[in-house]
């Protein structure tokens, strides 16, 4: 017996805040933010002169290759789960979590190698493996680096950084290219040595296990059980929450059906289409931490179902007759960026409440692979409907589906619906409010699981 | 290791990453300056009035470095080695018919780069602009100069980019009418409607002003298709052809046909089709051509293929016979003033 979360954590992993109780944001939840916005920049330098490489840098005429093609989408899956599980086992989390950034970062001067289509698909695979590989381990750091009450806030500040960086990579990489015209090979290079330093920042300055404040740490994260996925599945709240993670991801359309339909709707001109995806970036980057402390405040629970609300709203503005307004573009994008502010980090917040430390890896892996796995399902019927009746009536279609799983996840997320759980209960309130504990779990139930 | 210590190997780190950063950008930089500079050896290229249609004069992107890098330049068709006139026009992918020419341009951004669609008269001047979604590929104006079309190639936004799309777009310049994708036209594969997600356009080359011919792209199969701007349809006609060049007279294709046995990355080469007896005839050219060519006349065919300055023009008879050889160095998308040869 120990217990999930123990409230004496965060204080001695934020060793830069000066504050013990009412700490901002713990500092290790920074330094994982500044590793985070690092490695954006650099992936993302890539990502944007990635088209341009190909076409007019190696002349290749890229049609017809996926460079990823959907089988990519399983493996993917299973080395986030991978991921998650080593993190509870042998290795802990920040060796998991180095692994998967070192591998993305020794990816970049391969670029430089690699001048076929085939190559070039083998290294993105590479990269995204290590992406792949990180998450999981990444997410459980910063949930045992902070006080559970304030899990939704370290995860929104994290979240904020994560885009911060996602949205400075093209810009630097552009810079790059406006100095050197042509210089793909300098934007590869440059994109390594930030992803080096990312990996570095990792290295020096997140505590590795003898770091993390949890007092019996050593003894417990070695009795991980040796299916951590089915030992997970078979607790009741951490099952609910990846079903309704999975049910809302179902009838999550992907970004890129929704910015063309918003272009269609309007009538954008191909110059803004490139624009819109910074129009989501910036109301998540601005969003992410207030919605994560309202998140702490009133419950994540709560906070996920409004972030699909909040998307529900975007899909019911693009299908209602509205007229072409440019503010409704403004409007649809808004609700987009406080979905994603309210949904990405806040459910991993909600997994960590409801998985106990010793498999938080495994936890967090199983929910984010349910909810990745039924948006990649999502995107397929999506694109179906859309070639059968058209982009209106798949959005309406997508609207409804999304308005009833929001109301079965009420169902299933609903206060006081956790008789059948084995472990005792570990709290699967909608609303956690600070007088149920600091966890929105009762504190009689609060030392859970196995 | 102390906080000291690490702050201290980060610094480290800091300044020899930032240097190898540096020095890779300078490097870059460097080469890219290198290349506005003219090279010994190469065309001479004069600063001039570029006149579309003017006979006996070839119009096309020229490659070689130096000050008119990637402007529209001309040349002597008599003499494609000979002295160039550059206009000061700088396009990425061009093409003219009866004096309207098409030029598809980057565009310099605040915080990125653009592509625009411009269309231009005889004297090169600007009649319209569109902006573009994505990277130019492909450019064709119809024979009577009055409808122009472009690809582009399209990126998915994702993380990693996972694939690519094309969008073709039509634009009559009478009307002003621009249909922005030909992927809304109906398509009918060996007769029978076909509607799918994962439908690609690309490399149209036009009869007329109404009909014409491009690569309709599904499944993953290409197909040479006949299309109606009227009926708004895209009709199959014969699997595995990509970038159509239709001949002068109008009853042969050119095409680049993907072949067994060659590697992924070389996949294409250089074929012609009788439209009439749907009978293909391999050109003499045995290497790689990913290219929509263009007809200098009624029997030769004028191609790029990669060169010391990205690009050279090389010409084969299409008719199968003879061997391909160079027609000009550093140069790209060339268009022919029709002779009276037809």
């Amino acid at each position: 017996m120990y217990l999930a979360d123990s409230r004496t954590s965060p204080a001695s992993a934020a060793p830069t805040t000066g504050s013990r109780r009412y700490a901002a944001v713990p500092g290790t939840v920074l330094v994982l933010g500044t590793v985070s916005l690092i490695t954006d920049v650099s992936s993302e330098m890539v990502t944007a002169v990635l088209p341009l490489y190909l076409v007019a840098g190696l002349g290749l005429s890229p049609l017809g290759f996926g460079l990823l093609d959907g089988v990519y989408n399983g493996v993917s899956a299973l080395v986030r789960l991978l991921g998650g599980g080593l993190a509870d086992r042998g290795a802990g989390p920040k060796a998991v979590a180095a692994a998967g950034y070192g591998m993305s970062a020794l990816c970049k001067p391969l670029l430089l190698l690699a001048h076929t289509v085939p190559l070039i698909g083998a290294v993105l695979a590479a990269d995204r493996t290590g992406k792949g590989l990180r998450t999981a381990p990444r997410d459980a750091m910063i949930s045992l680096a902070c006080e559970p009450a304030g899990r939704g806030r370290a995860f929104g500040a994290h979240r904020a950084m994560d885009t911060a960086g996602a949205l400075l990579g093209p810009v630097a990489a552009f810079l790059i290219l406006r100095v050197a015209a042509g210089g793909y090979d300098a934007v590869f290079t440059v994109s390594g040595c930030v992803a080096a330093l990312g990996v570095l920042v990792l290295l020096l300055f997140v505590p590795g296990r003898s770091g993390t404040p949890e007092r019996a740490r050593g003894r417990t994260a070695r009795r991980a059980p040796r299916a951590p996925a089915r030992a997970l599945l078979r607790r009741s709240a951490i099952r609910r929450l990846a079903v309704c993670a999975a049910l809302l991801g179902l009838t999550t359309v992907s970004d890129s059906f929704l910015y063309l339909t918003l272009q269609r709707r309007l009538d954008l001109s191909e110059s803004w289409f490139p624009l819109l995806p910074l129009g989501t970036a910036a109301a998540f980057l601005l969003l992410a931490v207030p919605v994560g402390i309202l998140a702490d405040r009133f419950g994540r629970r709560l906070c996920f179902l409004c972030g699909h609300l909040a998307l529900l709203g975007a899909y019911v503005l693009l299908v209602a007759p509205l007229g072409d307004s440019p503010a409704l573009a403004g409007v649809v994008l808004a609700l987009h960026g406080s979905f994603y502010a309210a949904t990405d980090g806040v459910l991993a917040a909600a997994t960590a409440d409801a998985v106990p430390e010793a498999v938080r890896g495994s936890g967090l892996a199983v929910v984010q692979t349910g909810q990745a796995g039924a948006r990649f399902v999502c995107s397929i019927a999506f694109g179906a409907a859309w070639t059968a009746w058209g982009d209106r009536t798949a959005l309406g279609l997508a609207a409804v589906g999304l308005a009833v799983s929001a109301l079965a996840s009420v169902a299933l997320l609903r206060p006081g619906g956790h008789t059948d759980d084995p472990g005792g209960r570990s709290g699967v309130g909608l609303g956690n409010r600070p007088g149920d504990g600091p966890d929105g779990v009762p504190d009689a139930g609060r030392e859970a699981v196995r | 290791m102390r906080r000291a210590h690490r702050i201290v190997v980060l610094l480290v780190a800091v300044l020899i990453l930032g240097g190898v950063a540096l020095g890779a950008t300078l490097r870059a930089a460097d080469r890219a300056a290198e290349k506005d500079r003219v090279q010994a050896g190469g065309p001479e290229v004069r600063s001039g009035d570029v006149v579309l249609g003017t006979p006996g004069r070839t119009v096309f992107r020229n490659m070689a470095w130096g000050p008119h890098r990637d402007e529209l330049t001309s040349v002597a068709e008599a003499d494609p080695s000979g002295p160039r006139t550059a206009s000061g026009v700088r396009c990425l992918r061009f093409h003219s018919a009866a004096g309207t020419g098409v030029c598809l341009q980057a565009v310099r951004g605040a915080l990125r780069d653009g592509y625009r669609a411009v269309v231009l008269d005889e004297r090169l001047r600007e009649r319209r602009r569109y902006a573009l979604a994505g990277i130019p590929s492909r450019a064709r104006v119809a024979p009577g100069g009055r409808v122009v079309a472009w690809t582009v190639f399209v990126s998915g936004d994702s993380y990693a980019g996972s694939s690519f799309s094309t969008r073709t777009s039509v634009l009559d310049l009478r009307t002003g009418d621009l249909d922005r994708t030909l992927e809304s036209y109906r398509f009918f594969l060996d007769g029978e409607e076909h509607r799918a997600a994962d439908l690609n356009v690309w490399g149209v080359t036009f009869a007329d002003d109404d009909r014409f011919y491009a690569t309709v792209a599904t499944g993953g199969r290409t197909y040479l298709a006949r299309g109606d701007r009227a009926a708004k349809t895209l009709r199959s006609l014969r699997p595995n052809v990509e970038c159509p060049s239709l001949s002068p007279d109008g009853t042969r294709v050119a095409y680049k046909k993907r072949v067994a046995g060659a590697s992924s990355d070389a996949p294409w080469r250089l074929y012609v089709l009788d439209l009439r007896t749907l009978r293909e005839t391999p050109t003499a050219e045995r290497r790689n051509v990913d290219d929509q060519a263009v007809w200098r006349d009624g029997h030769t065919l004028v191609y790029s293929l990669p060169g010391d300055y990205g690009s050279d023009l090389w010409a084969v008879p299409a008719d199968g016979s003879g061997r391909p050889r160079t027609l000009m160095d550093a140069a790209l998308a060339p268009a022919f003033t029709p002779g009276p040869r037809g």
